[in-house]
This record gives structure tokens, sequence and C-alpha cells, in this order.
């Protein structure tokens, strides 16, 4: 391998590595405030791209405005999802509320099947993202450049939040300890709503990200992605935000590795048995709290 | 524990019984059919039209229900019968496919059209073999749809012959000594037409460079690319979805891949350069047929009236992709019906009961020029056409590029 | 009523029960015509139900998360299939690779390929199982998921090209040699599974269920309990599999993806988890709404000649998600709970039109 094509394959590797991360770091909120996989998220994150096309393409909005309205539909339908299908079931079993997520999931891919047909849609061009640059024998686009650059930044924000503010401090509360938060007077439901707000927002940003340089969106476009970022956040521990965004980068990389060995066929393969074998030694990922259960 | 084995010793010697109670019940050879009563004839159209090949499954049926406003009756015996559609859709799954061919069977149609992806073709037929109903597939190239199946015919050419038509274009035509082919996982269709390729390039004396694979729903192919790129393979080739190829095109010009790209079948659809833009440009790929082409003269009116079809409906538009472009799978569709109504009429004169068993011998020896060429089937059931249009990407249309015709028949 | 007699009675209605809807069976293969839909949805539900039970044995009985329903599945599908396909047809069905020489010539017997079908699935739930079981919850069921997507990537996949027919998947297998078959091997297997259930390991795994460390506290061997469980139900999910393969005929390794655990875990939950009448009760009612009734949404539907928007292609699959949804939103515990189904609401009005004592005529 020649040092130009290390280089790009490290680009590839940590570019996608970023879009993994941004939207691992939804499902790994979500997890640790209710302690649910929420397998609607990628199905989210394809509504987010449609949502776009309407934007620019049937309604002509600059890409500014179409961005703002975006991520502000992306928000809402995260939103709604929880009070519709989640909120009831909180006092269920764990089980029912998965098995719920998987219904949302369903629904959305039948639902955008119905609505936009099969057949996949151009994903509007933001022209300044697409821009191609060289940099000494490497030709890549702008998103792909400025993807893993956005996601340090949100990552960063997002532990300020989190360590630094109010709701922040409420959702570590609620994190631990479902119940006793309540007790002390945290608005639980406001809280959740907060996680699900910023889930979506990333998986709307991810989205734009993803979707620029790959520009194609049809109804189970989300469902490969969804799972990888899913396994980003167990791989790094699921609960742990900067485990998320490692476990991003590392599957994110090493796919981008292995089809470089040429063992595309097997990258998936790859994919999971590392996870597995992570699994086996730190039973919890990465970064993941270890958990004694109370007699 | 020893309760547990003496009852599995139990079920298992059961089992045995009721399993050669049964093959001797199977052995009950011919089948009977559907039989066609009262003024209407049923044709199933058995496409998917959800799911991973929902789009061009769609303009598949389009071109089916095209043609049954064109021609919405069949005189036999005197009768003259409707002929009602009856659409099923398979999913692009192949579970589906089997439960949605029963669909069709019990709803009672005598023969039946589709599907669009071989796999669930394959899981099909042998549900259509067994009532005894024809099916003729319109754009399901896998050898294995027909063969070993007396009630599978198909409209289309085979991956065989269509993999070796975009390799000696590749090797001769242009030269190139290099390839690379990138392949879906899983999916017969382009798993299959990729090995014929790869046969027929390196009998020509090329070299496969690169040989990649990828998942099912995939959408990030950056890595395989810059594979293909580093590998400096002259051209690559990617038999794929109608998804698939709007994605991976983008990526390929966002890499700089110099390699000149070439498609399989499925990419004639206007969605692709839609979806890509110019990323397509250049792109060369092998169809079923040409509207300039003067051996089939119908080609051009099929073009104008399906064109018109489409206009009526603004619905009928967004089911095509939003643009009125013809796509191949649509002539298929429309051939495909049009065989089986040649053949229903040519039952004219068959004495006793009409059945769909009938059918399928009068669809052995049918005779139908087409949209897409003269369709008259082979032994197996494959239609006997012996030519490949090769067109290329221009400035967003397509451009007949060349007529291959296969010199083996 | 003593609680003996109402055993009793319970086993003899049992019984009636099931001579009832066998002899239902017998009526539908002889009084409906061979195409007839119902057919179709009784075998494809019947299958869905072995596959839910086996799930159920895991998820709802022994409480342990499993998503690798479809990756046992694919293992018995293919085993099956490669052991069952004609020798004299295998040329044609490899039509590409070729065939692996030490598997050209061996055809074993549909019941045998069963068995084997279900003995490899157990011995490679054995393998995976020592290390994976130790993980908790939702972590097993992910280290799972993400074993049933290797399985089927490597089925698919080249090198085993000879073997598996690597993507092009197999054809020819044979199909059931008759109507009751499925409901024969279905009926045996959730036999089994029952007698399991109500035998002592049974009352371990719902004790490890309800709470592992009380249960390992009262001296039950988790580690064997959970693995036998887990062994047990990849058995049937191996069989389950196979059966499909036979009611496919054909089969790609790309059947066998995450969405068909979905289904079948569906399933499971609509039935209710730790219910296996639940299970099978679903099984049959989700296969007939999605593959039977709900048809007719995907056509356009016309009253007096005008069409009505909604209904066109893939209205059926958003029609089919509401429904669901709406099942687990407002019934949550599914159609039986953990209960199974029993005879007690006959039992107890025979209980008040005949008072006490009424035993002493036996």
């Amino acid at each position: 391998m020649t040092s130009t094509a290390f280089l790009q394959y490290c680009l590839t590797g940590i570019s996608i590595g970023g879009i993994y991360a941004l939207i691992a770091i939804g499902y790994t909120m979500v997890y640790g405030i209710l302690r649910l996989i929420n397998f609607a998220h990628g199905d989210i994150f394809m509504m987010a791209a449609y949502f776009m096309i309407f934007a620019m393409v049937d309604f002509a909005l600059p890409w500014y405005v179409s961005i703002v309205i975006v991520l502000a539909a992306t928000i809402l339908l995260g939103v709604v999802i929880e009070k519709v299908a989640y909120k009831p079931l909180r006092s269920s079993p764990r089980m029912s509320i998965m098995i719920s997520a998987i219904g949302v999931s369903y629904l959305l891919q039948n639902l955008a099947t119905y609505l936009f047909s099969a057949l996949p849609k151009g994903y509007p061009k933001i022209d300044f993202l697409m821009k191609t640059i060289t940099i000494g024998g490497i030709s890549t686009s702008v998103v792909t450049f400025i993807t893993p650059i956005l996601t340090l930044v949100f990552v960063f924000l997002l532990l300020q939040l989190i360590n630094h503010t109010k709701i922040g401090m409420a959702m570590r509360a609620v994190s631990k300890d479902f119940e006793t938060s309540q007790l002390m007077g945290i608005k639980i439901n406001r809280v959740i709503s907060f996680t699900f707000v910023i889930g979506c927002f990333l998986a709307g940003v991810g989205s734009i990200l993803y979707f620029t340089p790959r520009p194609s969106v049809y109804p189970l476009v989300g469902s490969l992605p969804g799972l990888k970022c899913f396994i980003a956040a167990v791989f790094g521990g699921i609960g742990s935000i900067p485990g998320a965004m490692l476990g991003g980068f590392v599957i994110g990389l090493s796919e981008t590795f292995i089809k470089a060995a040429g063992y595309s066929e097997f990258s998936d393969v790859f994919t999971f048995i590392l996870l597995i074998v992570v699994l086996l030694f730190k039973p919890t990922g990465l970064f993941g709290e270890k958990t004694t259960e109370k007699v | 524990m020893k309760k547990f084995i003496a009852l599995a010793l139990a079920s298992v010697m059961t089992l045995s019984l009721a399993a050669c109670g049964g093959s001797s019940e199977g052995t009950t050879a011919s089948v009977a059919g559907t039989a066609i009563s009262g003024d209407t004839i049923k044709i199933g159209v058995f496409e998917p039209t959800t799911g991973e090949n929902g789009g061009g499954g769609m303009q598949e049926v389009l071109g089916i229900r095209y043609a049954n406003t064109v021609v919405p009756t069949v005189d036999i015996n005197g009768t003259t019968y409707n002929i009602e559609l009856v659409e099923v859709d398979n999913q692009s799954d192949k579970t589906a496919a089997v439960t949605a061919a029963q669909s069709l069977i019990s709803s009672g149609v005598v023969g039946v059209l589709g599907s669009y992806g071989s796999g669930v073709s394959i899981a099909a037929g042998q549900t259509f073999a067994d009532a005894g109903v024809p099916a003729i597939g319109c754009s399901c190239t896998n050898p294995q749809v027909t063969a070993g199946n007396d009630f599978y015919f198909r409209t289309c050419f085979l991956d065989p012959f269509q993999g070796t038509v975009m390799a000696s274009y590749a090797a001769e035509e242009m030269g190139y000594k290099t390839a690379a082919i990138v392949s879906q996982n899983g999916d017969d269709y382009s798993t299959g037409i990729a090995a014929y390729f790869k046969q027929a390039f390196e009998q020509l004396g090329g070299t496969i460079v690169a040989d990649e694979t990828y998942q099912t729903n995939e959408s990030d192919f950056n890595a395989i690319l810059t594979t293909v790129k580093q590998s400096n393979a002259e051209c690559v080739f990617i038999p794929c979805s109608i998804a698939t190829a709007t994605l991976i095109l983008p990526q390929a010009k966002a890499n700089g891949l110099e390699a000149h790209i070439l498609g399989s079948d499925t990419w004639e659809n206007e969605s692709i350069v839609i979806a890509a833009g110019d990323a397509a440009e250049g792109v060369v790929f092998s169809t079923f047929f040409d509207e300039d082409d003067e051996s089939t003269p119908m080609a051009k009116d099929f073009v104008n009236g399906f064109k018109a079809y489409l206009n009526e409906d603004a619905q009928r538009i967004t089911l095509n992709g939003g643009t009125d472009g013809v796509a191949a799978v649509s002539a298929l569709g429309y051939d495909g019906y049009m065989t089986m109504v040649t053949a229903l009429a040519s039952l004219d004169g068959t004495e006793g009961d009409l059945t769909s068993v009938n059918l399928r011998d009068a669809l052995a020896a049918v005779n139908y020029d087409g949209v897409t060429g003269n369709i008259t089937f082979s032994e197996t059931g494959d239609a006997n056409k012996d030519a490949a249009y090769l067109k290329k990407v221009e400035n967003g249309k397509f451009v007949f590029v060349k007529k291959q015709i296969d010199e083996t028949k | 009523m003593t609680e003996q007699k109402k055993h009793k009675l319970s086993i003899l209605f049992s019984a009636i029960a099931i001579v009832v809807l066998a002899l239902l069976l017998v009526g539908v293969n002889k009084y409906t015509a061979p195409t007839y839909m119902l057919r179709t949805v009784l075998q494809l539900g019947s299958i869905y139900a072995l596959v839910a039970v086996s799930m159920n044995l895991l998820n709802g009985f022994t409480g342990l998360f499993s998503l690798g329903q479809a990756g046992f599945m694919a293992l018995g599908a293919y085993t099956f299939a490669i052991f069952t396909i004609p020798a004299n047809q295998r040329a044609g069905v490899y039509y590409l690779y070729g065939v692996a020489d030490w598997l050209a010539n061996i055809e074993l017997p549909i019941v045998a390929a069963l068995i084997v079908a279900g003995i490899v699935c157990a011995i490679m739930a054995a393998l995976i199982g020592a290390p994976v079981l130790r993980l908790k919850s939702d972590y097993f069921a992910i280290a799972t998921l993400g074993f049933a997507e290797i399985v089927r990537i490597i089925v698919g996949s080249s090198p085993m090209n000879r073997i598996t027919n690597g993507s092009l998947g197999l054809k020819m297998i044979p199909k059931f040699p008759n109507f009751y078959f499925p409901f024969i091997v279905v009926a045996i297997c959730i036999f089994i599974v029952w007698l399991l259930i109500n035998s002592s390991y049974g009352r371990a795994f719902k004790a490890i269920r309800e709470d592992e460390i009380a249960a390992e506290a009262m001296g039950i061997n988790l580690a064997k309990h959970k693995r036998m469980s887990f062994i047990i139900s990849s058995f049937f999910a191996g069989v389950g599999g196979a059966l499909m393969a036979m009611y496919m005929g054909a089969i790609t390794s790309t059947t066998f993806n995450i969405t068909l655990t979905y289904n079948i875990l569906l399933i499971v939950v609509i039935g209710g988890m730790g219910s296996l009448t639940g299970s099978i009760i679903s099984s049959f009612l989700v296969i007939a709404a999605r593959e039977w009734w709900l048809r007719f949404l995907d056509q356009p539907f016309f009253i007096g000649g005008v069409q009505i928007p909604l209904f066109k292609t893939g209205f059926r699959m958003v029609v089919f998600s509401i429904i669901l949804m709406i099942v687990v939103l407002f019934f949550r515990k599914g159609i039986m709970g953990t209960k199974e189904f029993n005879w007690n609401f006959i039992l107890k009005r025979m209980d008040k039109k005949q008072p006490a004592g009424g035993e002493g005529n036996e």
C-alpha cells in the first residue's frame, strides 16, 4: 500500500467513523436514560434525508434555510415518536418498549415506501460541501474532510452540556437512578424529551453529512448504518458518549482497512467479531459502567 | 432424561412413518392446472413493489398495466374474455415471494407475469410449477429461473450472455486489459452476472485486478472504490440494483475514480441519471431494447404510447420515479403480457376445457414479434434472443452505442 | 371438584381439542382445493409457531434476550438443504462453481436431515454459548445478533461457494412430502418443549427469568441451565429453519437477515412472553393477517366506480405496522400474557352447576 493510498483510506475511515459516532451518540444517550435500544433511530436518520429532499427540491428553499427546517423536523419526529410510542410503555417490561421501537422502525420504513415509492431519490447538492479538494494526491470532497472535525466539535459541546449545565446534571441523575431522581423533583419527561432532541439533532446533522457525498435516498437506506452505529455504541460501552465516539471511529476505520486489505466480503463479519471479542473481555463495552446487581 | 430420549426416539419413528407415507402419495404425476371459467381470464402480476427492488418492479408493473389497456380482451372459441390483472407484491423477499405466489394461485390465475429480480422468481418457481400455472419472467436474467422448471418462461436474455457481452465490449471494443468487479454478497443476480463477466473477460486475455463485494443495503462505497482506484483497473463492472447504482456513481466521482464504469441491465433507468447527475456520464450498460432499432418496429410505437399513458396520471409518473422516461423493464413487462395474450389467442380451436396447462403448451410454441425483438421459447423456456443493446449515458441521456449479437446461437 | 379431577378433565379436554384440530386439518386437506390460501397460511404459520416457541423458550421462559434466531435458522436451513438436494440435481444447482467432492453424493432422508440440521445448530450453540452466555441482558442480545449476521454473511460468501453455492443460494430442496408433514414435525417439537417446560428444568428456567441471584441462591446451576436452554432453543430453531427451507424450496443467505429475527420476536411478544400457546396462536394470526387477510389493501379499491386513493401498493404493510403498534401499545401483555391456554373457563362453570361433593359419583 502506498502512503497516499494509506492516507486516503484513513480519511475515508475517519469520515465515515465520524458519522457513525454522531448517530451512535443518539443510541447511547437514549439507552443511558431509558435502557431502551432505539431501533427506530436509523429510520429517523432516513426520514431526515427525505425532509431535506422536500425542503430543497420540492420547496426549492436555499440550503441554509433547509438545514434548519430539516433539523427542526427531525427533532419533532423524534419527540413525537417518544411521546406516542415509548412514553405509554414506561412502566411495562423493557421488552415491550423495545418491540415498540421495532414497530416504529417498521412503520417508518413502510410509510416511506408507501409515500415516496421504493425508487431511490437524489439527495440535493449543497455546492460548497461537494467541492473536490486535492491534497497531495488524495482527492476528496469538503464534506468528507469536515465531518470528523464537526463530530469532535459536537461531542465537545455535548460533554460541556452534560457536565456543566442544570439539564445535563438532571440527565446524569436520571441515567444513574430513574426513580430516585424522580423523587428528587427532576421532571423526568422533560429530561427524556431533551435526550431525544439531542439524539435526533445529531442524527439530522449526521444525515446531512452522510447523504451529501452519498446522494441517494430510499426507504431502507437507514437500516445498515443504523445497525453499525448501534454496534459502535455497544462497542464503546452503551450509555457513554466518549465511548460512542470512539466506537464510531474504530468501526469506521476498521471496516475501511478490512476492505482495503481485500476482504470486503467479510468487513461486517470482522466488525461483529471485534464487537463480540470486546464484549467478552469487557462485558459492558470499553467505557461502560459496571453494574452490580443488588439482591 | 431417559424419558426424553425414549420420547425423542418415538417421535423420530412417527416422523419417518409420516415421511414414508408421503413419498408414495407424492408420486402422482401430472398436474391439472387451473381451468378458465366465466368470461374473465385472470393473469397474475408477480412483482416486487416494495423492498429493495420495489422501484424497478413497479416500472415493470406499469408496462404490464399499459399493455392491459392496449389489449384488454382476447377471443377464444367464439367467447370474448376480459383479461383481469391480479397484482401481488412479493416485497423483493424470498419468503414473502412464496406466499405471494400462493396467493396468486389461490385467486385463480391461469398465467403469471414476473418477477423483477431473479431470486424471488427462483423461490416461487416451484409453486407455479406445482399448481400447473405457467409464468413468464420479464426481466429475471439468472439461468436458474427456468432451468428444471417446465412452467417458467422468460422474455429476456440470460446472465451468461449479458456477462459475455459486457466482457467482450470491455476487452475487444475498448481494449481494456484490466478490470475490477463490484458485486453484492448474497444476491444471485449480481453475483451470477459478475462471475460470467469474470470468466469471459479472463478468456479474452484480460485480468481481474479487484473483486469486491458489499452487503445488501450498504450505502458507503468509499473504501471499495479506493481499492478499485488503487488497483489501477481500466474499467469496473458493477452489476447492482438501481439504488446501489445511484449511490456508487457520485462516490466514484468524489474519489476521483478514472476507471470506465460498466453496468448491467438494471442500469437502464432514468432514476439513476436523475439521482446521480453528471457522475453518471460515460457509463455503459447492456439492455434489452432500443426504440430506434429497425428490426423491432414496434419499439417506437410502444415508447410513444407508454409515454402518453404515463402522462395521463400524475401518480403513474410518481411510480415511474418522477419522469416519463421509458425503462427497459417496462418494455419487457409489456412484451411478457403480449406474449401471454398471443398464447391465449392461439388456444382458439382447442377442444374441451381450457386450462393453464393448455396455456403452458401454447406458450412453448408461441411466436410473437415484440418491442424487445421476436420471442420464441427454447426447450428450457428461455426466449431465443441473440441481441443485447449497449447504451451509454451522454449529457444525461441514454445513447445507443451498439447492438451485440450472440455468435454462439 | 378436586384439583385432581380438574386435572383429569383438562387432559381430556386437551385431548379432544387436539383430535378436533387434527380432524379440521384433515378436513382442510380433503375439502379445499390444493391451491387454497388457507393451506399455505397454515403451513407457514406452523413453521413460524415452532420458531417462535423456540425463541420463547429462551426469551420468555429463561429470560435470556437472544436475537440470534435467524442465524440458527440459516444454519439449519443450509444444513438441511446441503444433505437433501437430490444427488442427480446437484450439478444443476451448483451450476457456476461446482459442488465440493465430498458433498456430491451424500443424500439423507428428510427426517434424518431435519435432525442433523437441529444437531448442527445445537453444537454451534454449545460452542458459542460458553463465552456468550456470560454477557448480561442487552449485551447478550447484541452478541447473538452479531453471531446471526456472521453466520448469514459467511454462508453467502465466496469461500463457501462449493458447499453453500455462495450468493447464488440453493434450490431443488425437497418439498413437504405431504400436507401433514410440517404439522406433525411442529407438533412433536412443541410437545417436547412443553414437556421440558413442565419438568424441573422448566421450573429452573422460570426461576432464572424471575431473579437470577435468587435462583442461584436456591441452588440452581445458572450456567448449566442457561446453556441448556440456549442449546435446546437453537436445536428447534434449526429444525424450524430446515422446515422453512422445505417450504420455500429455494434459499439464499439474505432470507435469514435481522428482519426475520424481528418478525419472530414480534410474534412472540404479540402472543405473550412466556406462553407457548400464545406464541402458537399469534404465529397463525400474524401470518394470516400479513399474507392473506390484509392483501386486498395493496389492490386499487373501488366504491361505485370511484377509486379510493389510499389503496395502493405498500398500504398493506403500513396497515400491518399500525396494527402491530396498536397491539404493542394497548395490549401490552400480548394475547396470553405469561399464562397458558387452559380450560378453567369451562371448568369453573361446571363447578358452579355442580356444587362440591359431585366427585362422590365416581
